[in-house]
């Protein structure tokens, strides 16, 4: 793959493995494994088999009739919102558990912002009996208090981070050093293309089956091989790089990826990483983060947890600084207004992340016959509370 | 050659590093706390800039790394105030911090800052040897700055022979695998692998730390390498009044059993 990764972990100038030493034995037995363990057929077969009777994949790739008439264009969505446990996170979690038990590992470890990643890591545990600990932001507990009680009945254990700023970036600090304190037994299944490598390109991996089937779905709707757009949201970026996965080779293929512009790119409240970010090293990687002019990394903000990080995964950084993706940003009231607008136009109330993508239509110029996929990463019941109180229903 | 390199060519065991966060508890008594540790007789110092992100730190390096920060300690201040170094402190001194704020900086300015202000060595956790050796290792020698690796019970051998390579000072051995500001673990498993390294006759001194904080813990160290660092344990002695009056009687109760 022209854009894929090379054999230091690198996207171009992003990526690597920037971790302390402690976490290097942890990081290279992945690294030496991932490829080999989900090549496996033993691993596809189980892979495959729970992601069609547990998750319910195919997604359907859906015809918006309806907002393909507003915009004047073919609009397709990618319903992951439908998987079992309501979004994307679903896909990663499946293929890493298997991972984590080819390794022999005993406990799981994650991060989790909104807690979609978190009730995924959770549920996938459950279904494998394997002990499962859920590191989130104290802030975030209580802003996704159902999410917090949703983990608790699967049965993992939800510890609160109360370092720094109590929030997703502290999460993955805390899981991370207690990675560090159990390098033996337990797994670190990251929910995002973030991380040292190999996880990027391993959670790519597992998130790809959102392009492979919709690249199948697109010819059997349309008898094209190709859209003209495909477009998702971005917080860490792992629904877009799904998205994008099959579609990167072909260059006709033009990549839209939104970030979360929070109150407005300029309002000091706002996630849009590209835009306010510059290069350096977060969490194990070196990518573009927002930060301050001495290094230290800044506390984003969108109204959506789910895009809330400071960062961006490295393969995101490589695919912007070379033009292969245009990243553009969206506020929260208009990621809101055109959630509303996806539920009164098709019935679908989708998550306040996969808004941000759906509110970039408005932005384009597209023609007539284009073809358009927009990711529907997930569903908007955990979001219910703040559609409600914003449109006061 | 360097401080360190004359240090170690002249003393064999029982040396003892301590490490602060600068700009903790007070932001401009960074070097009032060398001048009174290089008083009380420490053999080296690690000055710790902050971070706010430091994952390879447990609750009490946290604490004094965000105070730092909100006190409003930068690398630029730092360097500033360090420019009186060499007045006040003649023992070598390491810096060490996470390298999102030397990449910030830039890889290359920061040595050339750090050599000038009489910086000895730098311990980055989190810059890795393949990123070290292809990319900045030429900033480092150029500005004759020790770069310290970290070695834990779980590094492979081929690795500690690498790391020993890429060494000229010294190397530091964790005590465990862990965060920092944890107990010291004198398992049967940790004693075989100070014995394993030992044997392996490195051409660099190890200094053992993490869980070191008194009499006891120093000792123990020392049977197996050539010193100790002291982090945690004196960081939250800075958290008391006076403390710079106290730095005297800390470091004799580490040098000295009760």
């Amino acid at each position: 793959m022209k854009y894929g990764v090379n054999e230091h972990g690198y996207y171009g100038d992003f990526g690597g493995a920037y971790v302390p030493e402690m976490l290097y034995p942890n990081i290279e037995e992945l690294r030496q494994q991932y490829l080999k363990i989900i090549n496996e057929p033993d691993f596809k077969a189980e892979f495959d088999l729970l992601l069609k009777d547990y998750v319910g994949r195919p997604s359907p790739l859906y015809f918006a009739k309806r907002y393909s008439e507003k915009y004047g264009a073919n609009i397709f969505l990618k319903r992951e919102d439908l998987n079992h446990t309501g979004s994307h996170k679903i896909n990663n979690a499946i293929g890493q558990i298997l991972l984590a038990q080819r390794l022999g590992k005993k406990r799981i470890i994650a991060e989790t912002g909104a807690g979609q990643h978190g009730v995924a890591t959770a549920t996938v545990c459950a279904l494998k009996g394997i002990e499962c600990v859920v590191y989130m932001g104290e802030v975030d507990m209580e802003r996704q208090a159902p999410n917090v009680s949703r983990m608790k009945m699967l049965g993992a254990k939800v510890v609160p981070a109360r370092s720094g700023s109590k929030t997703l970036k502290d999460a993955t600090n805390e899981a991370l050093r207690d990675w560090i304190a159990n390098p033996v037994d337990t797994h670190y299944i990251i929910g995002s293309v973030v991380g040292p490598y190999p996880y990027p390109d391993m959670v790519a991996r597992f998130q790809s089956i959102i392009s492979f089937e919709a690249k199948k779905q697109l010819f059997e709707h349309t008898g094209k091989e190709l859209p003209e757009y495909v477009m998702a949201c971005v917080g860490g970026g792992s629904n877009a790089m799904g998205m994008f996965y099959h579609f990167l080779d072909d260059e006709s293929v033009k990549l839209i990826a939104v970030e979360a512009a929070g109150k407005g790119v300029n309002s000091g409240h706002s996630a849009a990483t590209t835009i306010l970010g510059r290069e350096g090293v977060l969490h194990g990687s070196r990518t573009i983060l927002m930060q301050t002019d001495d290094g230290q990394v800044v506390e984003p903000y969108s109204i959506s947890a789910g895009l809330d990080y400071p960062g961006i995964g490295p393969q995101h950084a490589h695919l912007y600084k070379i033009n292969r993706a245009q990243y553009t940003s969206v506020t929260d009231d208009e990621a809101l207004q055109a959630g509303l607008l996806c539920c009164q136009l098709e019935g679908i109330i989708p998550a306040i992340e996969s808004a941000h993508a759906l509110a970039q239509l408005e932005k384009m110029n597209f023609k007539k016959d284009d073809n358009v996929i927009i990711c529907l990463s997930g569903r908007g019941d955990k979001d219910l509370d703040t559609y409600i109180k914003y449109f006061n229903y | 050659m360097n401080r360190l390199n004359h240090l170690f060519a002249a003393r064999k065991g029982n040396l003892l590093s301590i490490y602060y966060t600068a700009g903790y508890p007070e932001l401009n008594t960074t070097l009032d706390i060398a001048e009174a540790l290089e008083k009380a007789g420490a053999d080296f110092l690690e000055i710790g800039f902050p971070y706010s992100d430091p994952v390879a730190d447990g609750p009490t390096i946290q604490h004094s790394s965000q105070q730092a920060l909100d006190n409003g300690m930068t690398l630029n201040l730092l360097f500033e105030q360090l420019k009186n170094l060499r007045k006040r402190v003649t023992i070598p001194v390491l810096l060490m911090g996470y390298f999102n704020p030397i990449v910030q900086y830039g890889v290359e300015q920061f040595c050339k800052k750090a050599a000038e202000a009489g910086v000895d060595g730098v311990i980055v956790p989190d810059l890795p040897i393949y990123e070290y050796e292809t990319m900045y290792a030429g900033f480092f020698k150029s500005n004759n700055l020790s770069n310290i690796f970290l070695v834990t019970p779980q590094t492979s051998a081929d690795r500690i022979r690498k790391i020993d390579e890429l060494s000229n000072s010294f190397i530091y051995l964790l005590s465990s695998s862990s965060i920092t500001g944890g107990s010291l673990d004198v398992s049967d498993s940790i004693e075989n692998y100070y014995k394993r390294i030992k044997a392996m006759q490195l051409k660099n001194p190890a200094i053992i730390g993490f869980g070191i904080g008194d009499n006891a813990t120093f000792k123990k160290a020392c049977e197996y390498a050539d010193g100790a660092i002291v982090g945690s344990k004196f960081v939250k002695l800075l958290e008391s009044e006076n403390y710079l009056e106290k730095i005297n009687g800390f470091i004799h109760s580490i040098r000295t059993s009760l």
